[in-house]
């Protein structure tokens, strides 16, 4: 009895080791290539870096980079503050978006392999430095205006804008749902794997389910909010906290491009670590709460 | 004949339409409506996606006047091909596309290796201390690369393996500008978005049954031999989509490139270096400082991105199945 047991502690510390062998490159590289950077660029926000010939050292400065960021840069605060806001803004308008996009390439119809295909498209092609180009490119965007300005009054959205906004009810909300419809091909064109994450969870869902709910009598539209919307809600956290996390990887992040400015081109370490470190809490801060609350409503069914 | 059949089709619905007291005239006319709503919505969506692409084909070969004229809209009234020719020269295209070509591949095939080991590793080992580790899978998908990146930068830019190179040269090496660093960084999990690939090949291997395992440690494999034999050619679906994934998003990639690979010619680094290759292109042609002309940066740009985009492109619709179907099919859950 006694060696049986043996025999199986034996077993299991063999696959024990079998799995640490197996996930050993991860061990190392994280400990090399995000421990330590991580640790050091902690260190270096509070310092001012000095790149000599062939060392750099860091000298203690308190808070005086965080104080800088906050107080003395001129732009980074307004920076961090519009791309928050654009961030949650855009953020809910790619869930409801892909949501909506994944119930209806979830049903059956002729060419949904084409239509699957086209959607999934963006995730290629406006990844790294196109989305980048396309998004930066002022010549484009003042040709644009200039277009806009000829062509007025055709736009059909900008004829119900105005009179929704002659009509003075809740302009600001108004606003803000224009600037997203304004900018629906931005969302469109990030929210690829969003539409795959749902649709995947959508074909888990039984249709004996719908079946049973349609024969007790359930509308459609009942149907969705009862028995869709719980048993896909898990996939709404996990969307969430990809979109969430793709939008500060963009390469059109306004806060990105200042840091990695104030990195490259004037060689300010500390300054450009303290800049990353505020941005990155506030979103990790961010992704916490948010997903604390949405985790709350989550439905599990098994 | 086939008259008489119709009409009693016909009068048969409206008869069955009557027994139903009007239901099924409802019913189908809704669902007509629907279907038309459901092509509309579709095809607006699927246009507003594909007309950047289509605008930048026709504006590609487009003469720079072509541009100034209000009658030109999408059909090129001076059709040429000089655009392909400069932008390939820009951006030395035969020679960025065979470097990022060769960067690529090799990078995609080594991440994908090592996250298969480790997303193996993850799905059917029990070991200590298991769930600490996984956390910190998570915590790598979640922490943006920019947030080390200016460590990184430093860390390589004075690279040392415990101070052996320093004892021996009495100078730390500096990786910056050579691909090293990011091979060495590939190797270790930490590319571009290598959290997300140990995750979702993790999730597929959990949903392989047990007992094909087991039975192989029955009959005598090895935990190598089991992997290597049993479980890796089942998982090929995962394995494929998380390899073009890999390839294409490395392909275009700009910020590790950058960070990293800033001496290499790649396409991602010389398409977003395009518009100066052509101030600079035209200085040389003139002889003095000239900006280029909105216009004529406007058919280089795009056309550069065009070819950028249609390797990748042509790999797609070759792949399309594999990127869409087994993505949806391996069921990525939390």
């Amino acid at each position: 009895m006694k060696k049986q047991k043996n025999k199986l502690a034996g077993l299991q510390r063999r696959k024990a080791i079998a799995g640490y062998i197996f996930i050993a490159p991860f061990i190392v590289g994280f400990l090399v290539f995000m421990v330590k950077p991580f640790i050091q660029s902690l260190y270096m926000s509070f310092c001012n870096v000095e790149v000599g010939a062939g060392n750099f050292n860091p000298i203690w400065a308190g808070i005086e980079n965080y104080h800088r960021a906050f107080r003395i840069d001129p732009e980074f605060v307004r920076l961090l503050t519009e791309e928050i806001s654009r961030m949650v803004v855009d953020s809910l308008a790619i869930m409801v978006f892909s949501f909506f996009v994944a119930l209806i390439l979830n049903q059956k119809f002729k060419g949904r392999a084409l239509v699957r295909a086209i959607f999934f498209l963006p995730v290629i092609l406006s990844s790294g430095v196109i989305l980048g180009l396309e998004t930066e490119n002022s010549l484009m965007s003042t040709i644009q205006v200039a277009i806009e300005e000829n062509t007025s009054g055709i736009s059909i959205t900008a004829a119900v804008e105005e009179i929704l906004r002659t009509a003075g009810v809740g302009v600001r909300a108004f606003e803000k749902v224009f600037e997203v419809i304004d900018n629906i091909y931005n969302i469109a064109i990030s929210s690829g794997i969003q539409i795959i994450i749902f649709l995947s969870g959508l074909q888990t869902i039984s249709t004996s389910m719908y079946e049973a709910a349609d024969i007790e009598g359930c509308t459609k539209w009942e149907s969705l909010w009862k028995i869709t919307f719980p048993m896909i809600s898990s996939m709404f956290l996990v969307n969430w906290v990809y979109t969430i996390i793709d939008f500060c990887m963009r390469s059109d992040n306004e806060v990105i491009e200042k840091i990695t400015k104030v990195m490259v081109q004037q060689i300010n370490y500390g300054f450009s670590s303290a800049m990353t470190w505020i941005y990155f809490l506030i979103v990790i801060a961010f992704v916490g709460i948010s997903s604390f609350i949405i985790s709350k409503g989550v439905y599990y069914y098994d | 004949m086939t008259k008489a059949i119709a009409k009693q089709k016909n009068s048969s619905f409206w008869e069955r339409n009557k027994k139903s007291e009007g239901y099924l005239l409802k019913k189908t006319v809704l669902d007509i409506g629907l279907k038309i709503c459901r092509f509309i919505l579709l095809f607006g969506m699927c246009f507003m996606i594909l007309q950047p692409i289509l605008n930048k084909i026709s504006v590609s070969f487009m003469a720079e006047e072509d541009l100034y004229s209000p009658m030109v809209v999408s059909i090129p009234e001076h059709f040429t091909t000089e655009n392909y020719q400069l932008a390939a020269e820009l951006m030395s295209y035969g020679e960025s596309i065979v470097n990022s070509l060769l960067i690529s591949f090799s990078i995609a095939v080594l991440q994908i290796a090592v996250c298969t080991l480790v997303g193996y590793g993850f799905a059917r080992f029990n070991f200590p201390l298991k769930k600490f580790w996984f956390a910190c899978v998570m915590m790598v998908v979640l922490v943006p690369p920019q947030t080390i990146s200016t460590s990184l930068h430093l860390h390589f830019r004075f690279f040392d393996i415990l101070g052996i190179f320093k004892l021996i040269t009495g100078n730390s090496l500096n990786l910056r500008g050579s691909v090293l660093p990011y091979y060495l960084m590939s190797a270790g999990c930490m590319g571009l978005k290598n959290g997300l690939y140990i995750y979702m090949i993790r999730q597929f291997f959990r949903n392989i049954p047990m007992e094909l395992e087991e039975a192989a440690y029955v009959d005598g494999c090895g935990t190598l031999k089991t992997f290597l034999r049993i479980m890796l050619p089942d998982a090929t679906p995962i394995l494929t989509s998380c390899f073009l994934f890999s390839f294409v998003w490395q392909w275009t990639d700009g910020f590790y490139s950058k960070l990293f690979l800033g001496n290499a010619k790649l396409v991602s680094t010389s398409l977003s270096r395009i518009v100066d290759s052509l101030a600079a292109f035209l200085q040389r042609l003139q002889g003095s400082p000239v900006t280029p002309t909105v216009a004529k940066t406007d058919c280089i740009l795009s056309t550069g991105t065009l070819m950028i985009i249609v390797p990748v492109l042509i790999l797609y619709l070759f792949a399309q199945k594999g990127f869409v179907e087994s993505l949806s099919s391996s069921g990525i859950k939390m």
